[in-house]
């Protein structure tokens, strides 16, 4: 057969005639009517190469056969077969008695036998239990009760947290200083670059797009009142929250999490430690302290791009832009970009934290968390941003 | 028993839609190594997390003398727990592992924690370790840098999760022997959760054997009694480390 043929061909075709024997099988599989039904002579070497073959076959013998019917699987012809293989045998036999069809294995050598043996082949197989699928309505119920969960949970945690910095409040050595000077660190000062980088692009971008339009009514230095106001009011709190959410808030959910995982946190506890107040308030206080900082530079570096696009194509020279900046943009309006931002900070924290602290179940699990953590708070930032937004206008500030 | 360390009077051990032991008492005494046997999943190491406090008891109570209900957080550690993989802190180094604890909760100066933290580390044998990180531990050494900070607050009792899971035989005797030595040379009360054959012999003054079908502790005494005169199939089993029926 093929084999023999791929055994005697000369050296220089071995590759080829190897890799044409991979399509051909190198086991027969002879199915013979019966009086009661089928038997199935299985013959040659069943290797795991060839068992995307027999899985055809037994797939095509499953769909044939009818309840009532008997079917023998005959092994005597087998010269070698793995676990692969006959698991895909043990599995054909599972199916059919499933379906009422009685299916036996016979013959084979001693080692055969074993693997039937070995492999439940003889073993009365379990009953499935059909899993009850779920309609469309039961899931977006399902879904909106967990995400009902989640939230109940955050305010949970937002409780539990209040008390904790309370206690914190009231005995103040407890604190845990390093852990704040080190989240400081790492979501402050090693932020600095990229949140300068990124809002000066929005603001070099936002004003040269402005520009386009108000060069057409002779309003060039608009653009540095436009620049001026949204980057302070909305986009240097939003842009350098999102950049925060991003690199601290995952940093603080995976690295809760790995804790929580590796039994640390249960660790803490043991030695007399909250971990609210050990480990979730630092961070909170920390980004607290740093957000604010972070979006002034925000501010700063946006109109800084828009001071570029003003000079290089609008002929305004950057101590005029400078001046119209002065002139529109006012006290409160930094200011409550840099209240918006300690509020965005506290949001990031938090969350981050409470999916951190709620991870289970090893690495997937902190995969999980640090995914759930990073969506809900971008749904959190849009959301309050939304909030500041209204309540500002309604109060006319 | 009034020389009871800790009492346990009907207690419940779960989670809310699977409970894994139902109305269990028993108590450890003064002075005893405790061991909690019982096949994988059968919650050995969920009742050692309730016995520790970590978890709040569906029903039933636990006493430990002169603490009352195990209590955590707050106050500074009244026995010392190590986990089951160490749970070292990974930002710390060993020594800041073991000193962790007293740096918190005494006024002791930093040249004094350094002196006890050196001490612990050597009682365990891992003197010179206290600049390293954990992870460039050993699995063993990790265990013993964590029973060095369980035993950093002077308890005296402590708790142990599977000490010589997946150690080799020389670590695993070798863990062993210092258990024995703790529990003699200072009266430690110990109590830990295994299901190493060898080691609860070794070791074991008193064990419980929990099952996971009863959901109830099915034998207790000392392990060479349980293994001589306990009639149950599945003791029997557990001791002569016989397969049971699939």
């Amino acid at each position: 057969m093929t084999r023999e043929a791929g055994d005697d061909a000369p050296e220089i075709f071995g590759d080829r005639v190897s890799r044409i024997a991979g399509f051909l099988p190198q086991f027969t599989w002879r199915v013979e009517k019966e009086p009661h039904g089928l038997r199935i002579d299985v013959a040659g070497d069943l290797t795991i190469d060839e068992a995307p073959a027999l899985w055809k076959r037994v797939t095509e013998l499953s769909a044939r056969v009818t309840s009532g019917e008997r079917v023998q699987i005959d092994n005597s012809g087998v010269q070698t077969i793995d676990g692969a293989c006959m698991a895909l045998l043990v599995h054909l036999r599972s199916e059919l008695k499933a379906r009422r069809v009685h299916c036996e294995f016979t013959g084979g050598s001693p080692a055969v036998r074993r693997l039937v043996e070995l492999y439940g082949g003889r073993r009365r197989p379990k009953p499935r239990r059909r899993r009850h699928a779920r309609n469309a309505i039961e899931q977006v119920g399902d879904a909106t009760a967990a995400l009902f969960g989640e939230v109940m949970s955050v305010l949970d945690f937002f409780g539990e947290l209040l008390h904790a910095g309370w206690a914190s409040l009231k005995h103040p050595r407890s604190m845990n200083f390093r852990d704040i000077a080190l989240t400081m660190e790492r979501a402050g000062a090693d932020a600095a670059p990229i949140v300068m980088l990124i809002n000066f692009l929005i603001g070099f971008v936002m004003a040269y797009q402005s520009a386009l339009q108000l060069k057409q009514f002779g309003a060039n230095i608009y653009v540095a009142d436009l620049v001026g106001l949204s980057m302070t009011r909305e986009l240097g709190p939003l842009m350098t929250a999102i950049i925060v959410c991003g690199r601290t808030g995952a940093a603080f959910a995976a690295e809760l999490g790995t804790m929580k995982v590796s039994e640390e946190v249960d660790a803490l506890r043991t030695l007399g430690f909250m971990p609210l107040r050990y480990l979730v308030l630092p961070r909170i206080l920390g980004l607290l302290l740093v957000a604010p900082l972070l979006t002034l530079l925000a501010d700063t570096v946006g109109i800084a791009g828009g001071v570029v696009v003003g000079a290089l194509s609008l002929d305004i020279t950057p101590l005029a832009y400078w001046n119209q900046t002065l002139r529109v943009v006012h006290a409160w309006d930094v200011f409550s970009g840099a209240l918006k931002s300690m509020v965005f900070a506290s949001a990031i924290a938090l969350i981050a934290c409470q999916q951190g602290l709620a991870t289970s179940g090893g690495a997937e699990g902190v995969g999980r968390r640090t995914t759930a953590a990073v969506v809900s708070i971008l749904f959190a930032l849009i959301l309050l941003d939304a909030v500041f937004t209204v309540l500002f206008g309604a109060l006319g500030l | 028993m009034s020389d009871a360390l800790i009492e346990v009077r009907g207690l419940t051990v779960g989670y809310a839609d699977q409970v894994l032991l139902e109305g269990a008492s028993f108590d450890v005494a003064r002075g005893d190594v405790f061991v909690i046997l019982g096949g994988s999943g059968c919650g050995k190491s969920t009742l050692l997390r309730y016995l520790i406090g970590l978890e709040t008891p569906l029903s039933g109570h636990i006493s430990i003398a002169g603490v009352g209900a195990p209590r955590l957080e707050g106050a500074a550690p009244e026995y010392g727990v190590m986990f089951q993989s160490g749970a070292l802190f990974s930002s710390m180094t060993v020594g800041d592992n073991v000193g962790f604890a007293l740096q918190e909760w005494t006024d002791l100066p930093a040249e004094a924690i350094t002196a006890i933290v050196r001490a612990k580390l050597a009682l365990v044998g891992l003197e010179g370790a206290e600049d390293k990180l954990p992870a460039e531990l050993s699995g063993g050494m990790r265990k013993r840098a964590a029973i060095a900070r369980a035993m950093a607050f002077e308890p005296s009792l402590i708790f142990l999760d599977e000490p010589s899971a997946g150690l080799d035989p020389v670590s695993a005797a070798e863990l062993d022997d210092l258990i024995n030595a703790l529990n003699r040379g200072l009266g430690l009360t110990v109590v830990m959760v295994t299901h190493e054959l060898e080691s609860i012999f070794k070791v074991g003054k008193n064990c419980i054997m929990l099952d996971k079908a009863s959901r109830s502790i099915i034998a207790s005494g000392s392990p060479q009694e349980l293994k001589a005169t306990n009639r149950d199939p599945r003791v029997q089993q557990f001791f002569h480390r016989e397969a049971g029926r699939r």
